[in-house]
């Protein structure tokens, strides 16, 4: 082995915590599928133990596992013990890369080029981004698509090229200004994160974020652009370049001036909300990255807490229905507050969707690590969707938007014909207020 | 102990031959998951994990396990408290969670019909659905198996009134030791054909036979069920309470408590405004005609006041109902999160001698000083004593196996059972005897005697077999 133990070097209480009692096999959508307890949480971690205790090798198969287990973190809502399952998944995840048992040419290269070069530089992302937006409004992309150019390609790249998100035409800096002023009085003054993915392909939802705060009297700073928040890096075992990208997203807020650090993204809150930890052996940044965590609020949590101000016109929508991103709802406990939010909008009726809080098989890059149980996943969230018959849906995370948004097209003739956010919803009421009240 | 034979590579090979590959398991990646079960502390790695579909399957593969004389143990989901489905080391673990088929809801016999797979809360919900009620809840029910249910007799939060799992078992399929596949009892009410031989095999452990198909009697469901929270500030008034209810001829469906460390670890942990100086928080259900259950809450309240309750609340609806369950949901969640290790113990005694029991433990907690949470089933006299420790610390684990000693004797001085509802599986086997007196003793083992006379059923579970 190259270098520590990870699992060894783990407190071993997190380990220890789990008191294998089995409650969170069936909130596991992976161990449902296969009903083998190496597919569940309560499993995962018996195998990190046993690697821990020095009872088992680190091989391939166990990596395999790792990436299987979807990060949905529906096991941190079912346990009776309060186990950190993200932080054993993250480190496992960082053992099996440490001990390079996974290494194939191709799973290399693609991995350095992601997280080591792209999602590092926040220029170079978003160049692709430009890159992606000419080819595909040219359409060149239809071009490409009709001769079948894709057929060349190996077919795992080649399923996956239709999940390619739409670029929007401007980025969050072109349509957010670095500092935006409530018209009426300020009452707070906040960070507004931007994220990478959400800036690149869902601008006008960062949009709508600065909207619904300004409309209720917060000033929203915007640094220009933004690196990705190390989620991305920090579930798929990349730790050192996961705290190097915390470290950059700490400097880039003056913490102090803040009242709170906004987030839109379930993903991203939750991975942003835990700097503490990862960089809780950082002698400059420890205590800077502790009080991070105290500021950053997921959008929804913090108009909840501010007690926003509920639109008195309509979003133009008739009903909704809302799909909950797993790290928003697992990972940082926001639940009740998206429903306050639609809820709120006047005519807006409300439906429940059926296991609202089930993974839709996004999961980050899961459905390119894992497209066949991603599928499977992406089917029952369908199905449901139909079930729940609004034909609007909202979330709140990009990878989910994105993957539904899909499904629901790969479907042809389904009830549900939409994919928004809450905020877009809130933001359309304010708007259908008064047109001129929420910009400044 | 007879002795029996680790899985070979042979052994293996003629599994294959029975099962497919894909339900054959034996890479240690894929076998570790299995060690234990919901038993803190125990662990032991087995041989190979196979996951049968149909009872004739279970059935070859213990006929080849008595061929080679390779030990068997049994497991739904692995939930069990007192390690009735920790494996022996290099065993064959038979799986049953893949014989999963809900068979039949007959709604004209009241009766559900399904493989031991089945999870118990499926087994509820598919009762619901046609309007009908199967009452046993245990704590795991959302995993647990129905099968995994029957063999350990599980309880849960109604005994009082609706009893537990043996009373709601009409009939079993099972694979006895020999591989025999056999059907016992049937649909009807009434049956005195022979011995009750399904009687035998449910809470057996594991250890006469597999279980492959059940079933089950179920209920009208009831329509209508309120919720009420009462706060005492000695045991003693929430004992008297309790009494006094049953004398009042109202049987509960929920008589629960929680003792002071219980609420005060919940409160740490949930923070739903409980007051941290009570004695014991009981939580206090009653079920079935709405006209009924308004007259029984009423008075039962009237009970809790008049018996030195602090405080007597009622939820007006369900939301509110499952906001005051809240606190003795949360017990064992907020219990768990203490300390790195949770032994849950299931110490039952006569429902009078309650008071005494509770008390006795909290003074055993002191003299070792040890942090014991304690709550439980009021209504039945099942207690939970929860010992709040860290496995790792052999010398507290020491002290705990003293406390335990002690609270054992206890028990079976005030006439209780060391087991209400866990079973007696490896956690309880040293005190079976105590409790048990050497006749009855001696006929479980002659009874495990001639049913498997190769011991290959889950060995040294309950007891060590005789040599």
């Amino acid at each position: 082995m190259p270098s520590a133990n990870l699992l060894k070097s783990l407190d071993y209480s997190v380990l220890q915590q789990c008191m294998h009692c089995g409650m969170c096999l069936p909130t596991c959508p992976t161990y449902v599928e296969t009903k083998m307890e190496r597919n569940s949480p309560r499993g995962r971690i018996s195998l990190m133990r046993a690697v821990a205790d020095g009872e088992l090798e680190v091989t391939k198969a166990l990596s395999d596992e790792m990436y299987y287990c979807l990060g949905c973190l529906a096991c941190q809502t079912a346990c009776p013990a309060g186990v950190n399952y993200a932080e054993l998944f993250e480190t496992a995840r960082a053992e099996v890369e440490q001990a390079q048992v996974n290494d194939g040419m191709q799973r290399g290269f693609w991995r350095w080029l992601s997280l080591n070069v792209i999602f590092m530089r926040p220029w170079l992302l978003r160049l692709i981004g430009r890159g992606l937006r000419v080819y595909q409004s040219t359409g060149l992309e239809k071009l490409m698509r009709k001769v079948h150019f894709f057929g060349l390609m190996p077919r795992s790249l080649a399923a996956l090229e239709p999940q390619t998100p739409q670029i929007s035409p401007q980025f969050s800096d072109d349509i957010i200004w670095p500092e935006e002023s409530p018209q009426a009085g300020r009452k707070y003054r906040v960070g507004l994160l931007t994220g990478c993915i959400q800036d690149l392909a869902f601008s006008n939802i960062n949009r709508d974020t600065a909207d619904v705060l300004l409309a209720n009297g917060c000033e929203v700073i915007t640094p220009r652009s933004q690196s990705c928040c190390g989620s991305l890096h920090a579930h798929n075992g990349e730790l050192e370049l996961a705290r190097e990208l915390a470290r950059r997203q700490i400097d880039s807020f003056d913490l102090d001036e803040l009242d709170a650090i906004i987030t839109n993204a379930g993903g991203c809150g939750s991975h942003l909300k835990t700097y503490g930890h990862l960089l809780h052996e950082d002698p400059f940044y420890a205590a800077k990255a502790q009080m991070w965590d105290k500021k950053v609020k997921d959008i929804h949590e913090w108009l909840v807490q501010i007690r926003f101000r509920k639109p008195t016109a309509g979003a133009g929508v008739s009903e909704v229905t809302y799909h909950e991103s797993c790290h928003l709802c697992h990972g940082q406990k926001v639940v009740s507050q998206p429903r306050q939010i639609l809820n709120s909008i006047p005519g807006l009726v409300f439906k429940e969707l059926p296991e609202s809080n089930w993974c839709c098989g996004s999961a980050g890059i899961y459905n390119i690590t894992q497209p066949e149980q991603s599928q499977k996943l992406l089917d029952r969230k369908v199905a449901n969707l139909r079930q729940a018959g609004a034909p609007v849906v909202a979330t709140s995370n990009p990878g989910c938007h994105l993957q539904i948004a899909n499904g629901l097209r790969a479907c042809g003739d389904h009830p549900c014909h939409e994919v928004t956010q809450p905020v877009t919803l809130l933001a359309q009421a304010y708007r259908a207020e008064s047109p001129a009240l929420t910009h400044s | 102990m007879p002795s029996v034979n680790p899985i070979d590579a042979s052994f293996i090979q003629s599994l294959k031959e029975i099962l497919p590959p894909d339900r054959v398991l034996t890479s240690a990646e894929d076998i570790v998951p299995y060690s234990f079960d919901g038993t803190a502390a125990l662990k032991q790695r087995p041989g190979a994990v196979v996951f049968p579909l149909t009872a004739e399957e279970v059935s070859e593969c213990v006929k080849l396990a008595r061929k080679n004389n390779v030990a068997v143990v049994t497991r739904g989901s692995g939930t069990g408290l007192s390690g009735g489905s920790v494996p022996l080391s290099g065993c064959l673990v038979i799986c049953l969670v893949k014989m999963d088929k809900l068979i039949e809801v007959d709604e004209k016999n009241l009766t559900l019909r399904a493989q031991s797979g089945v999870i118990t809360k499926e087994i509820d919900d598919a009762a619901a659905k046609v309007g009908l009620f199967y009452p046993p809840d245990p704590g795991s029910m959302k995993i647990s198996t129905i099968g995994g249910n029957v063999a350990e007799n599980s309880g849960g939060l109604r005994g009082l009134k609706y009893g537990v799992t043996r009373d709601y078992v009409m009939g079993i399929e099972v694979v006895l030791p020999d591989g025999t596949l056999t059907f016992l009892g049937n649909k009807c009410v009434k049956d005195v054909a022979g011995y009750s031989m399904k009687d035998l095999f449910i809470g057996s452990e594991g250890t006469l036979g597999i279980i492959t198909e059940v079933i089950l009697k179920v209920l009208p469901r009831p329509t209508a069920r309120k919720t009420m929270l009462a706060l005492y500030d000695s045991m003693d008034a929430a004992a008297k309470t309790i009494s006094a209810i049953i004398a009042a001829k109202i049987i509960p469906c929920t008589l629960e408590f929680l003792d002071r460390v219980t609420v005060q670890c919940v409160e740490d942990y949930a923070k739903i405004g409980l007051p941290t100086d009570v004695e014991a928080l009981v939580l206090m259900e009653t079920d079935g005609h709405p006209v009924v259950v308004e007259e029984e809450a009423a008075q039962m309240m009237a009970l809790a006041t008049a018996n030195g309750a602090r405080a007597v609340v009622a939820a007006a609806d369900e939301a509110e109902g499952a906001r005051l369950a809240a606190a003795r949901r949360n017990a064992f969640s907020a219990l768990a999160r203490v300390r790195p290790t949770t032994i849950l113990e299931d110490v039952t005694v006569p429902r009078s001698e309650l008071a005494t029991m509770v008390a006795f433990i909290d003074s055993v907690a002191k003299k070792h000083k040890l942090q014991i949470g304690t709550f439980g089933h009021l209504g039945d006299g099942n207690l939970h004593p929860t010992f709040l420790t860290n496995e790792r610390d052999l010398e507290e684990m020491h002290r705990i196996e003293i406390a335990l000693e002690e609270i054992v004797d206890e028990t079976i001085r005030l006439g209780g059972t060391v087991t209400g509802e866990h079973g007696v599986g490896l956690a309880k086997k040293a005190f079976l005897k105590r409790q048990l007196g050497e006749g009855s003793y001696e006929l479980m083992r002659s009874i495990k005697q001639a049913l498997d006379p190769q011991g290959l059923l889950n060995p040294g579970k309950i007891f060590d077999p005789r040599n």
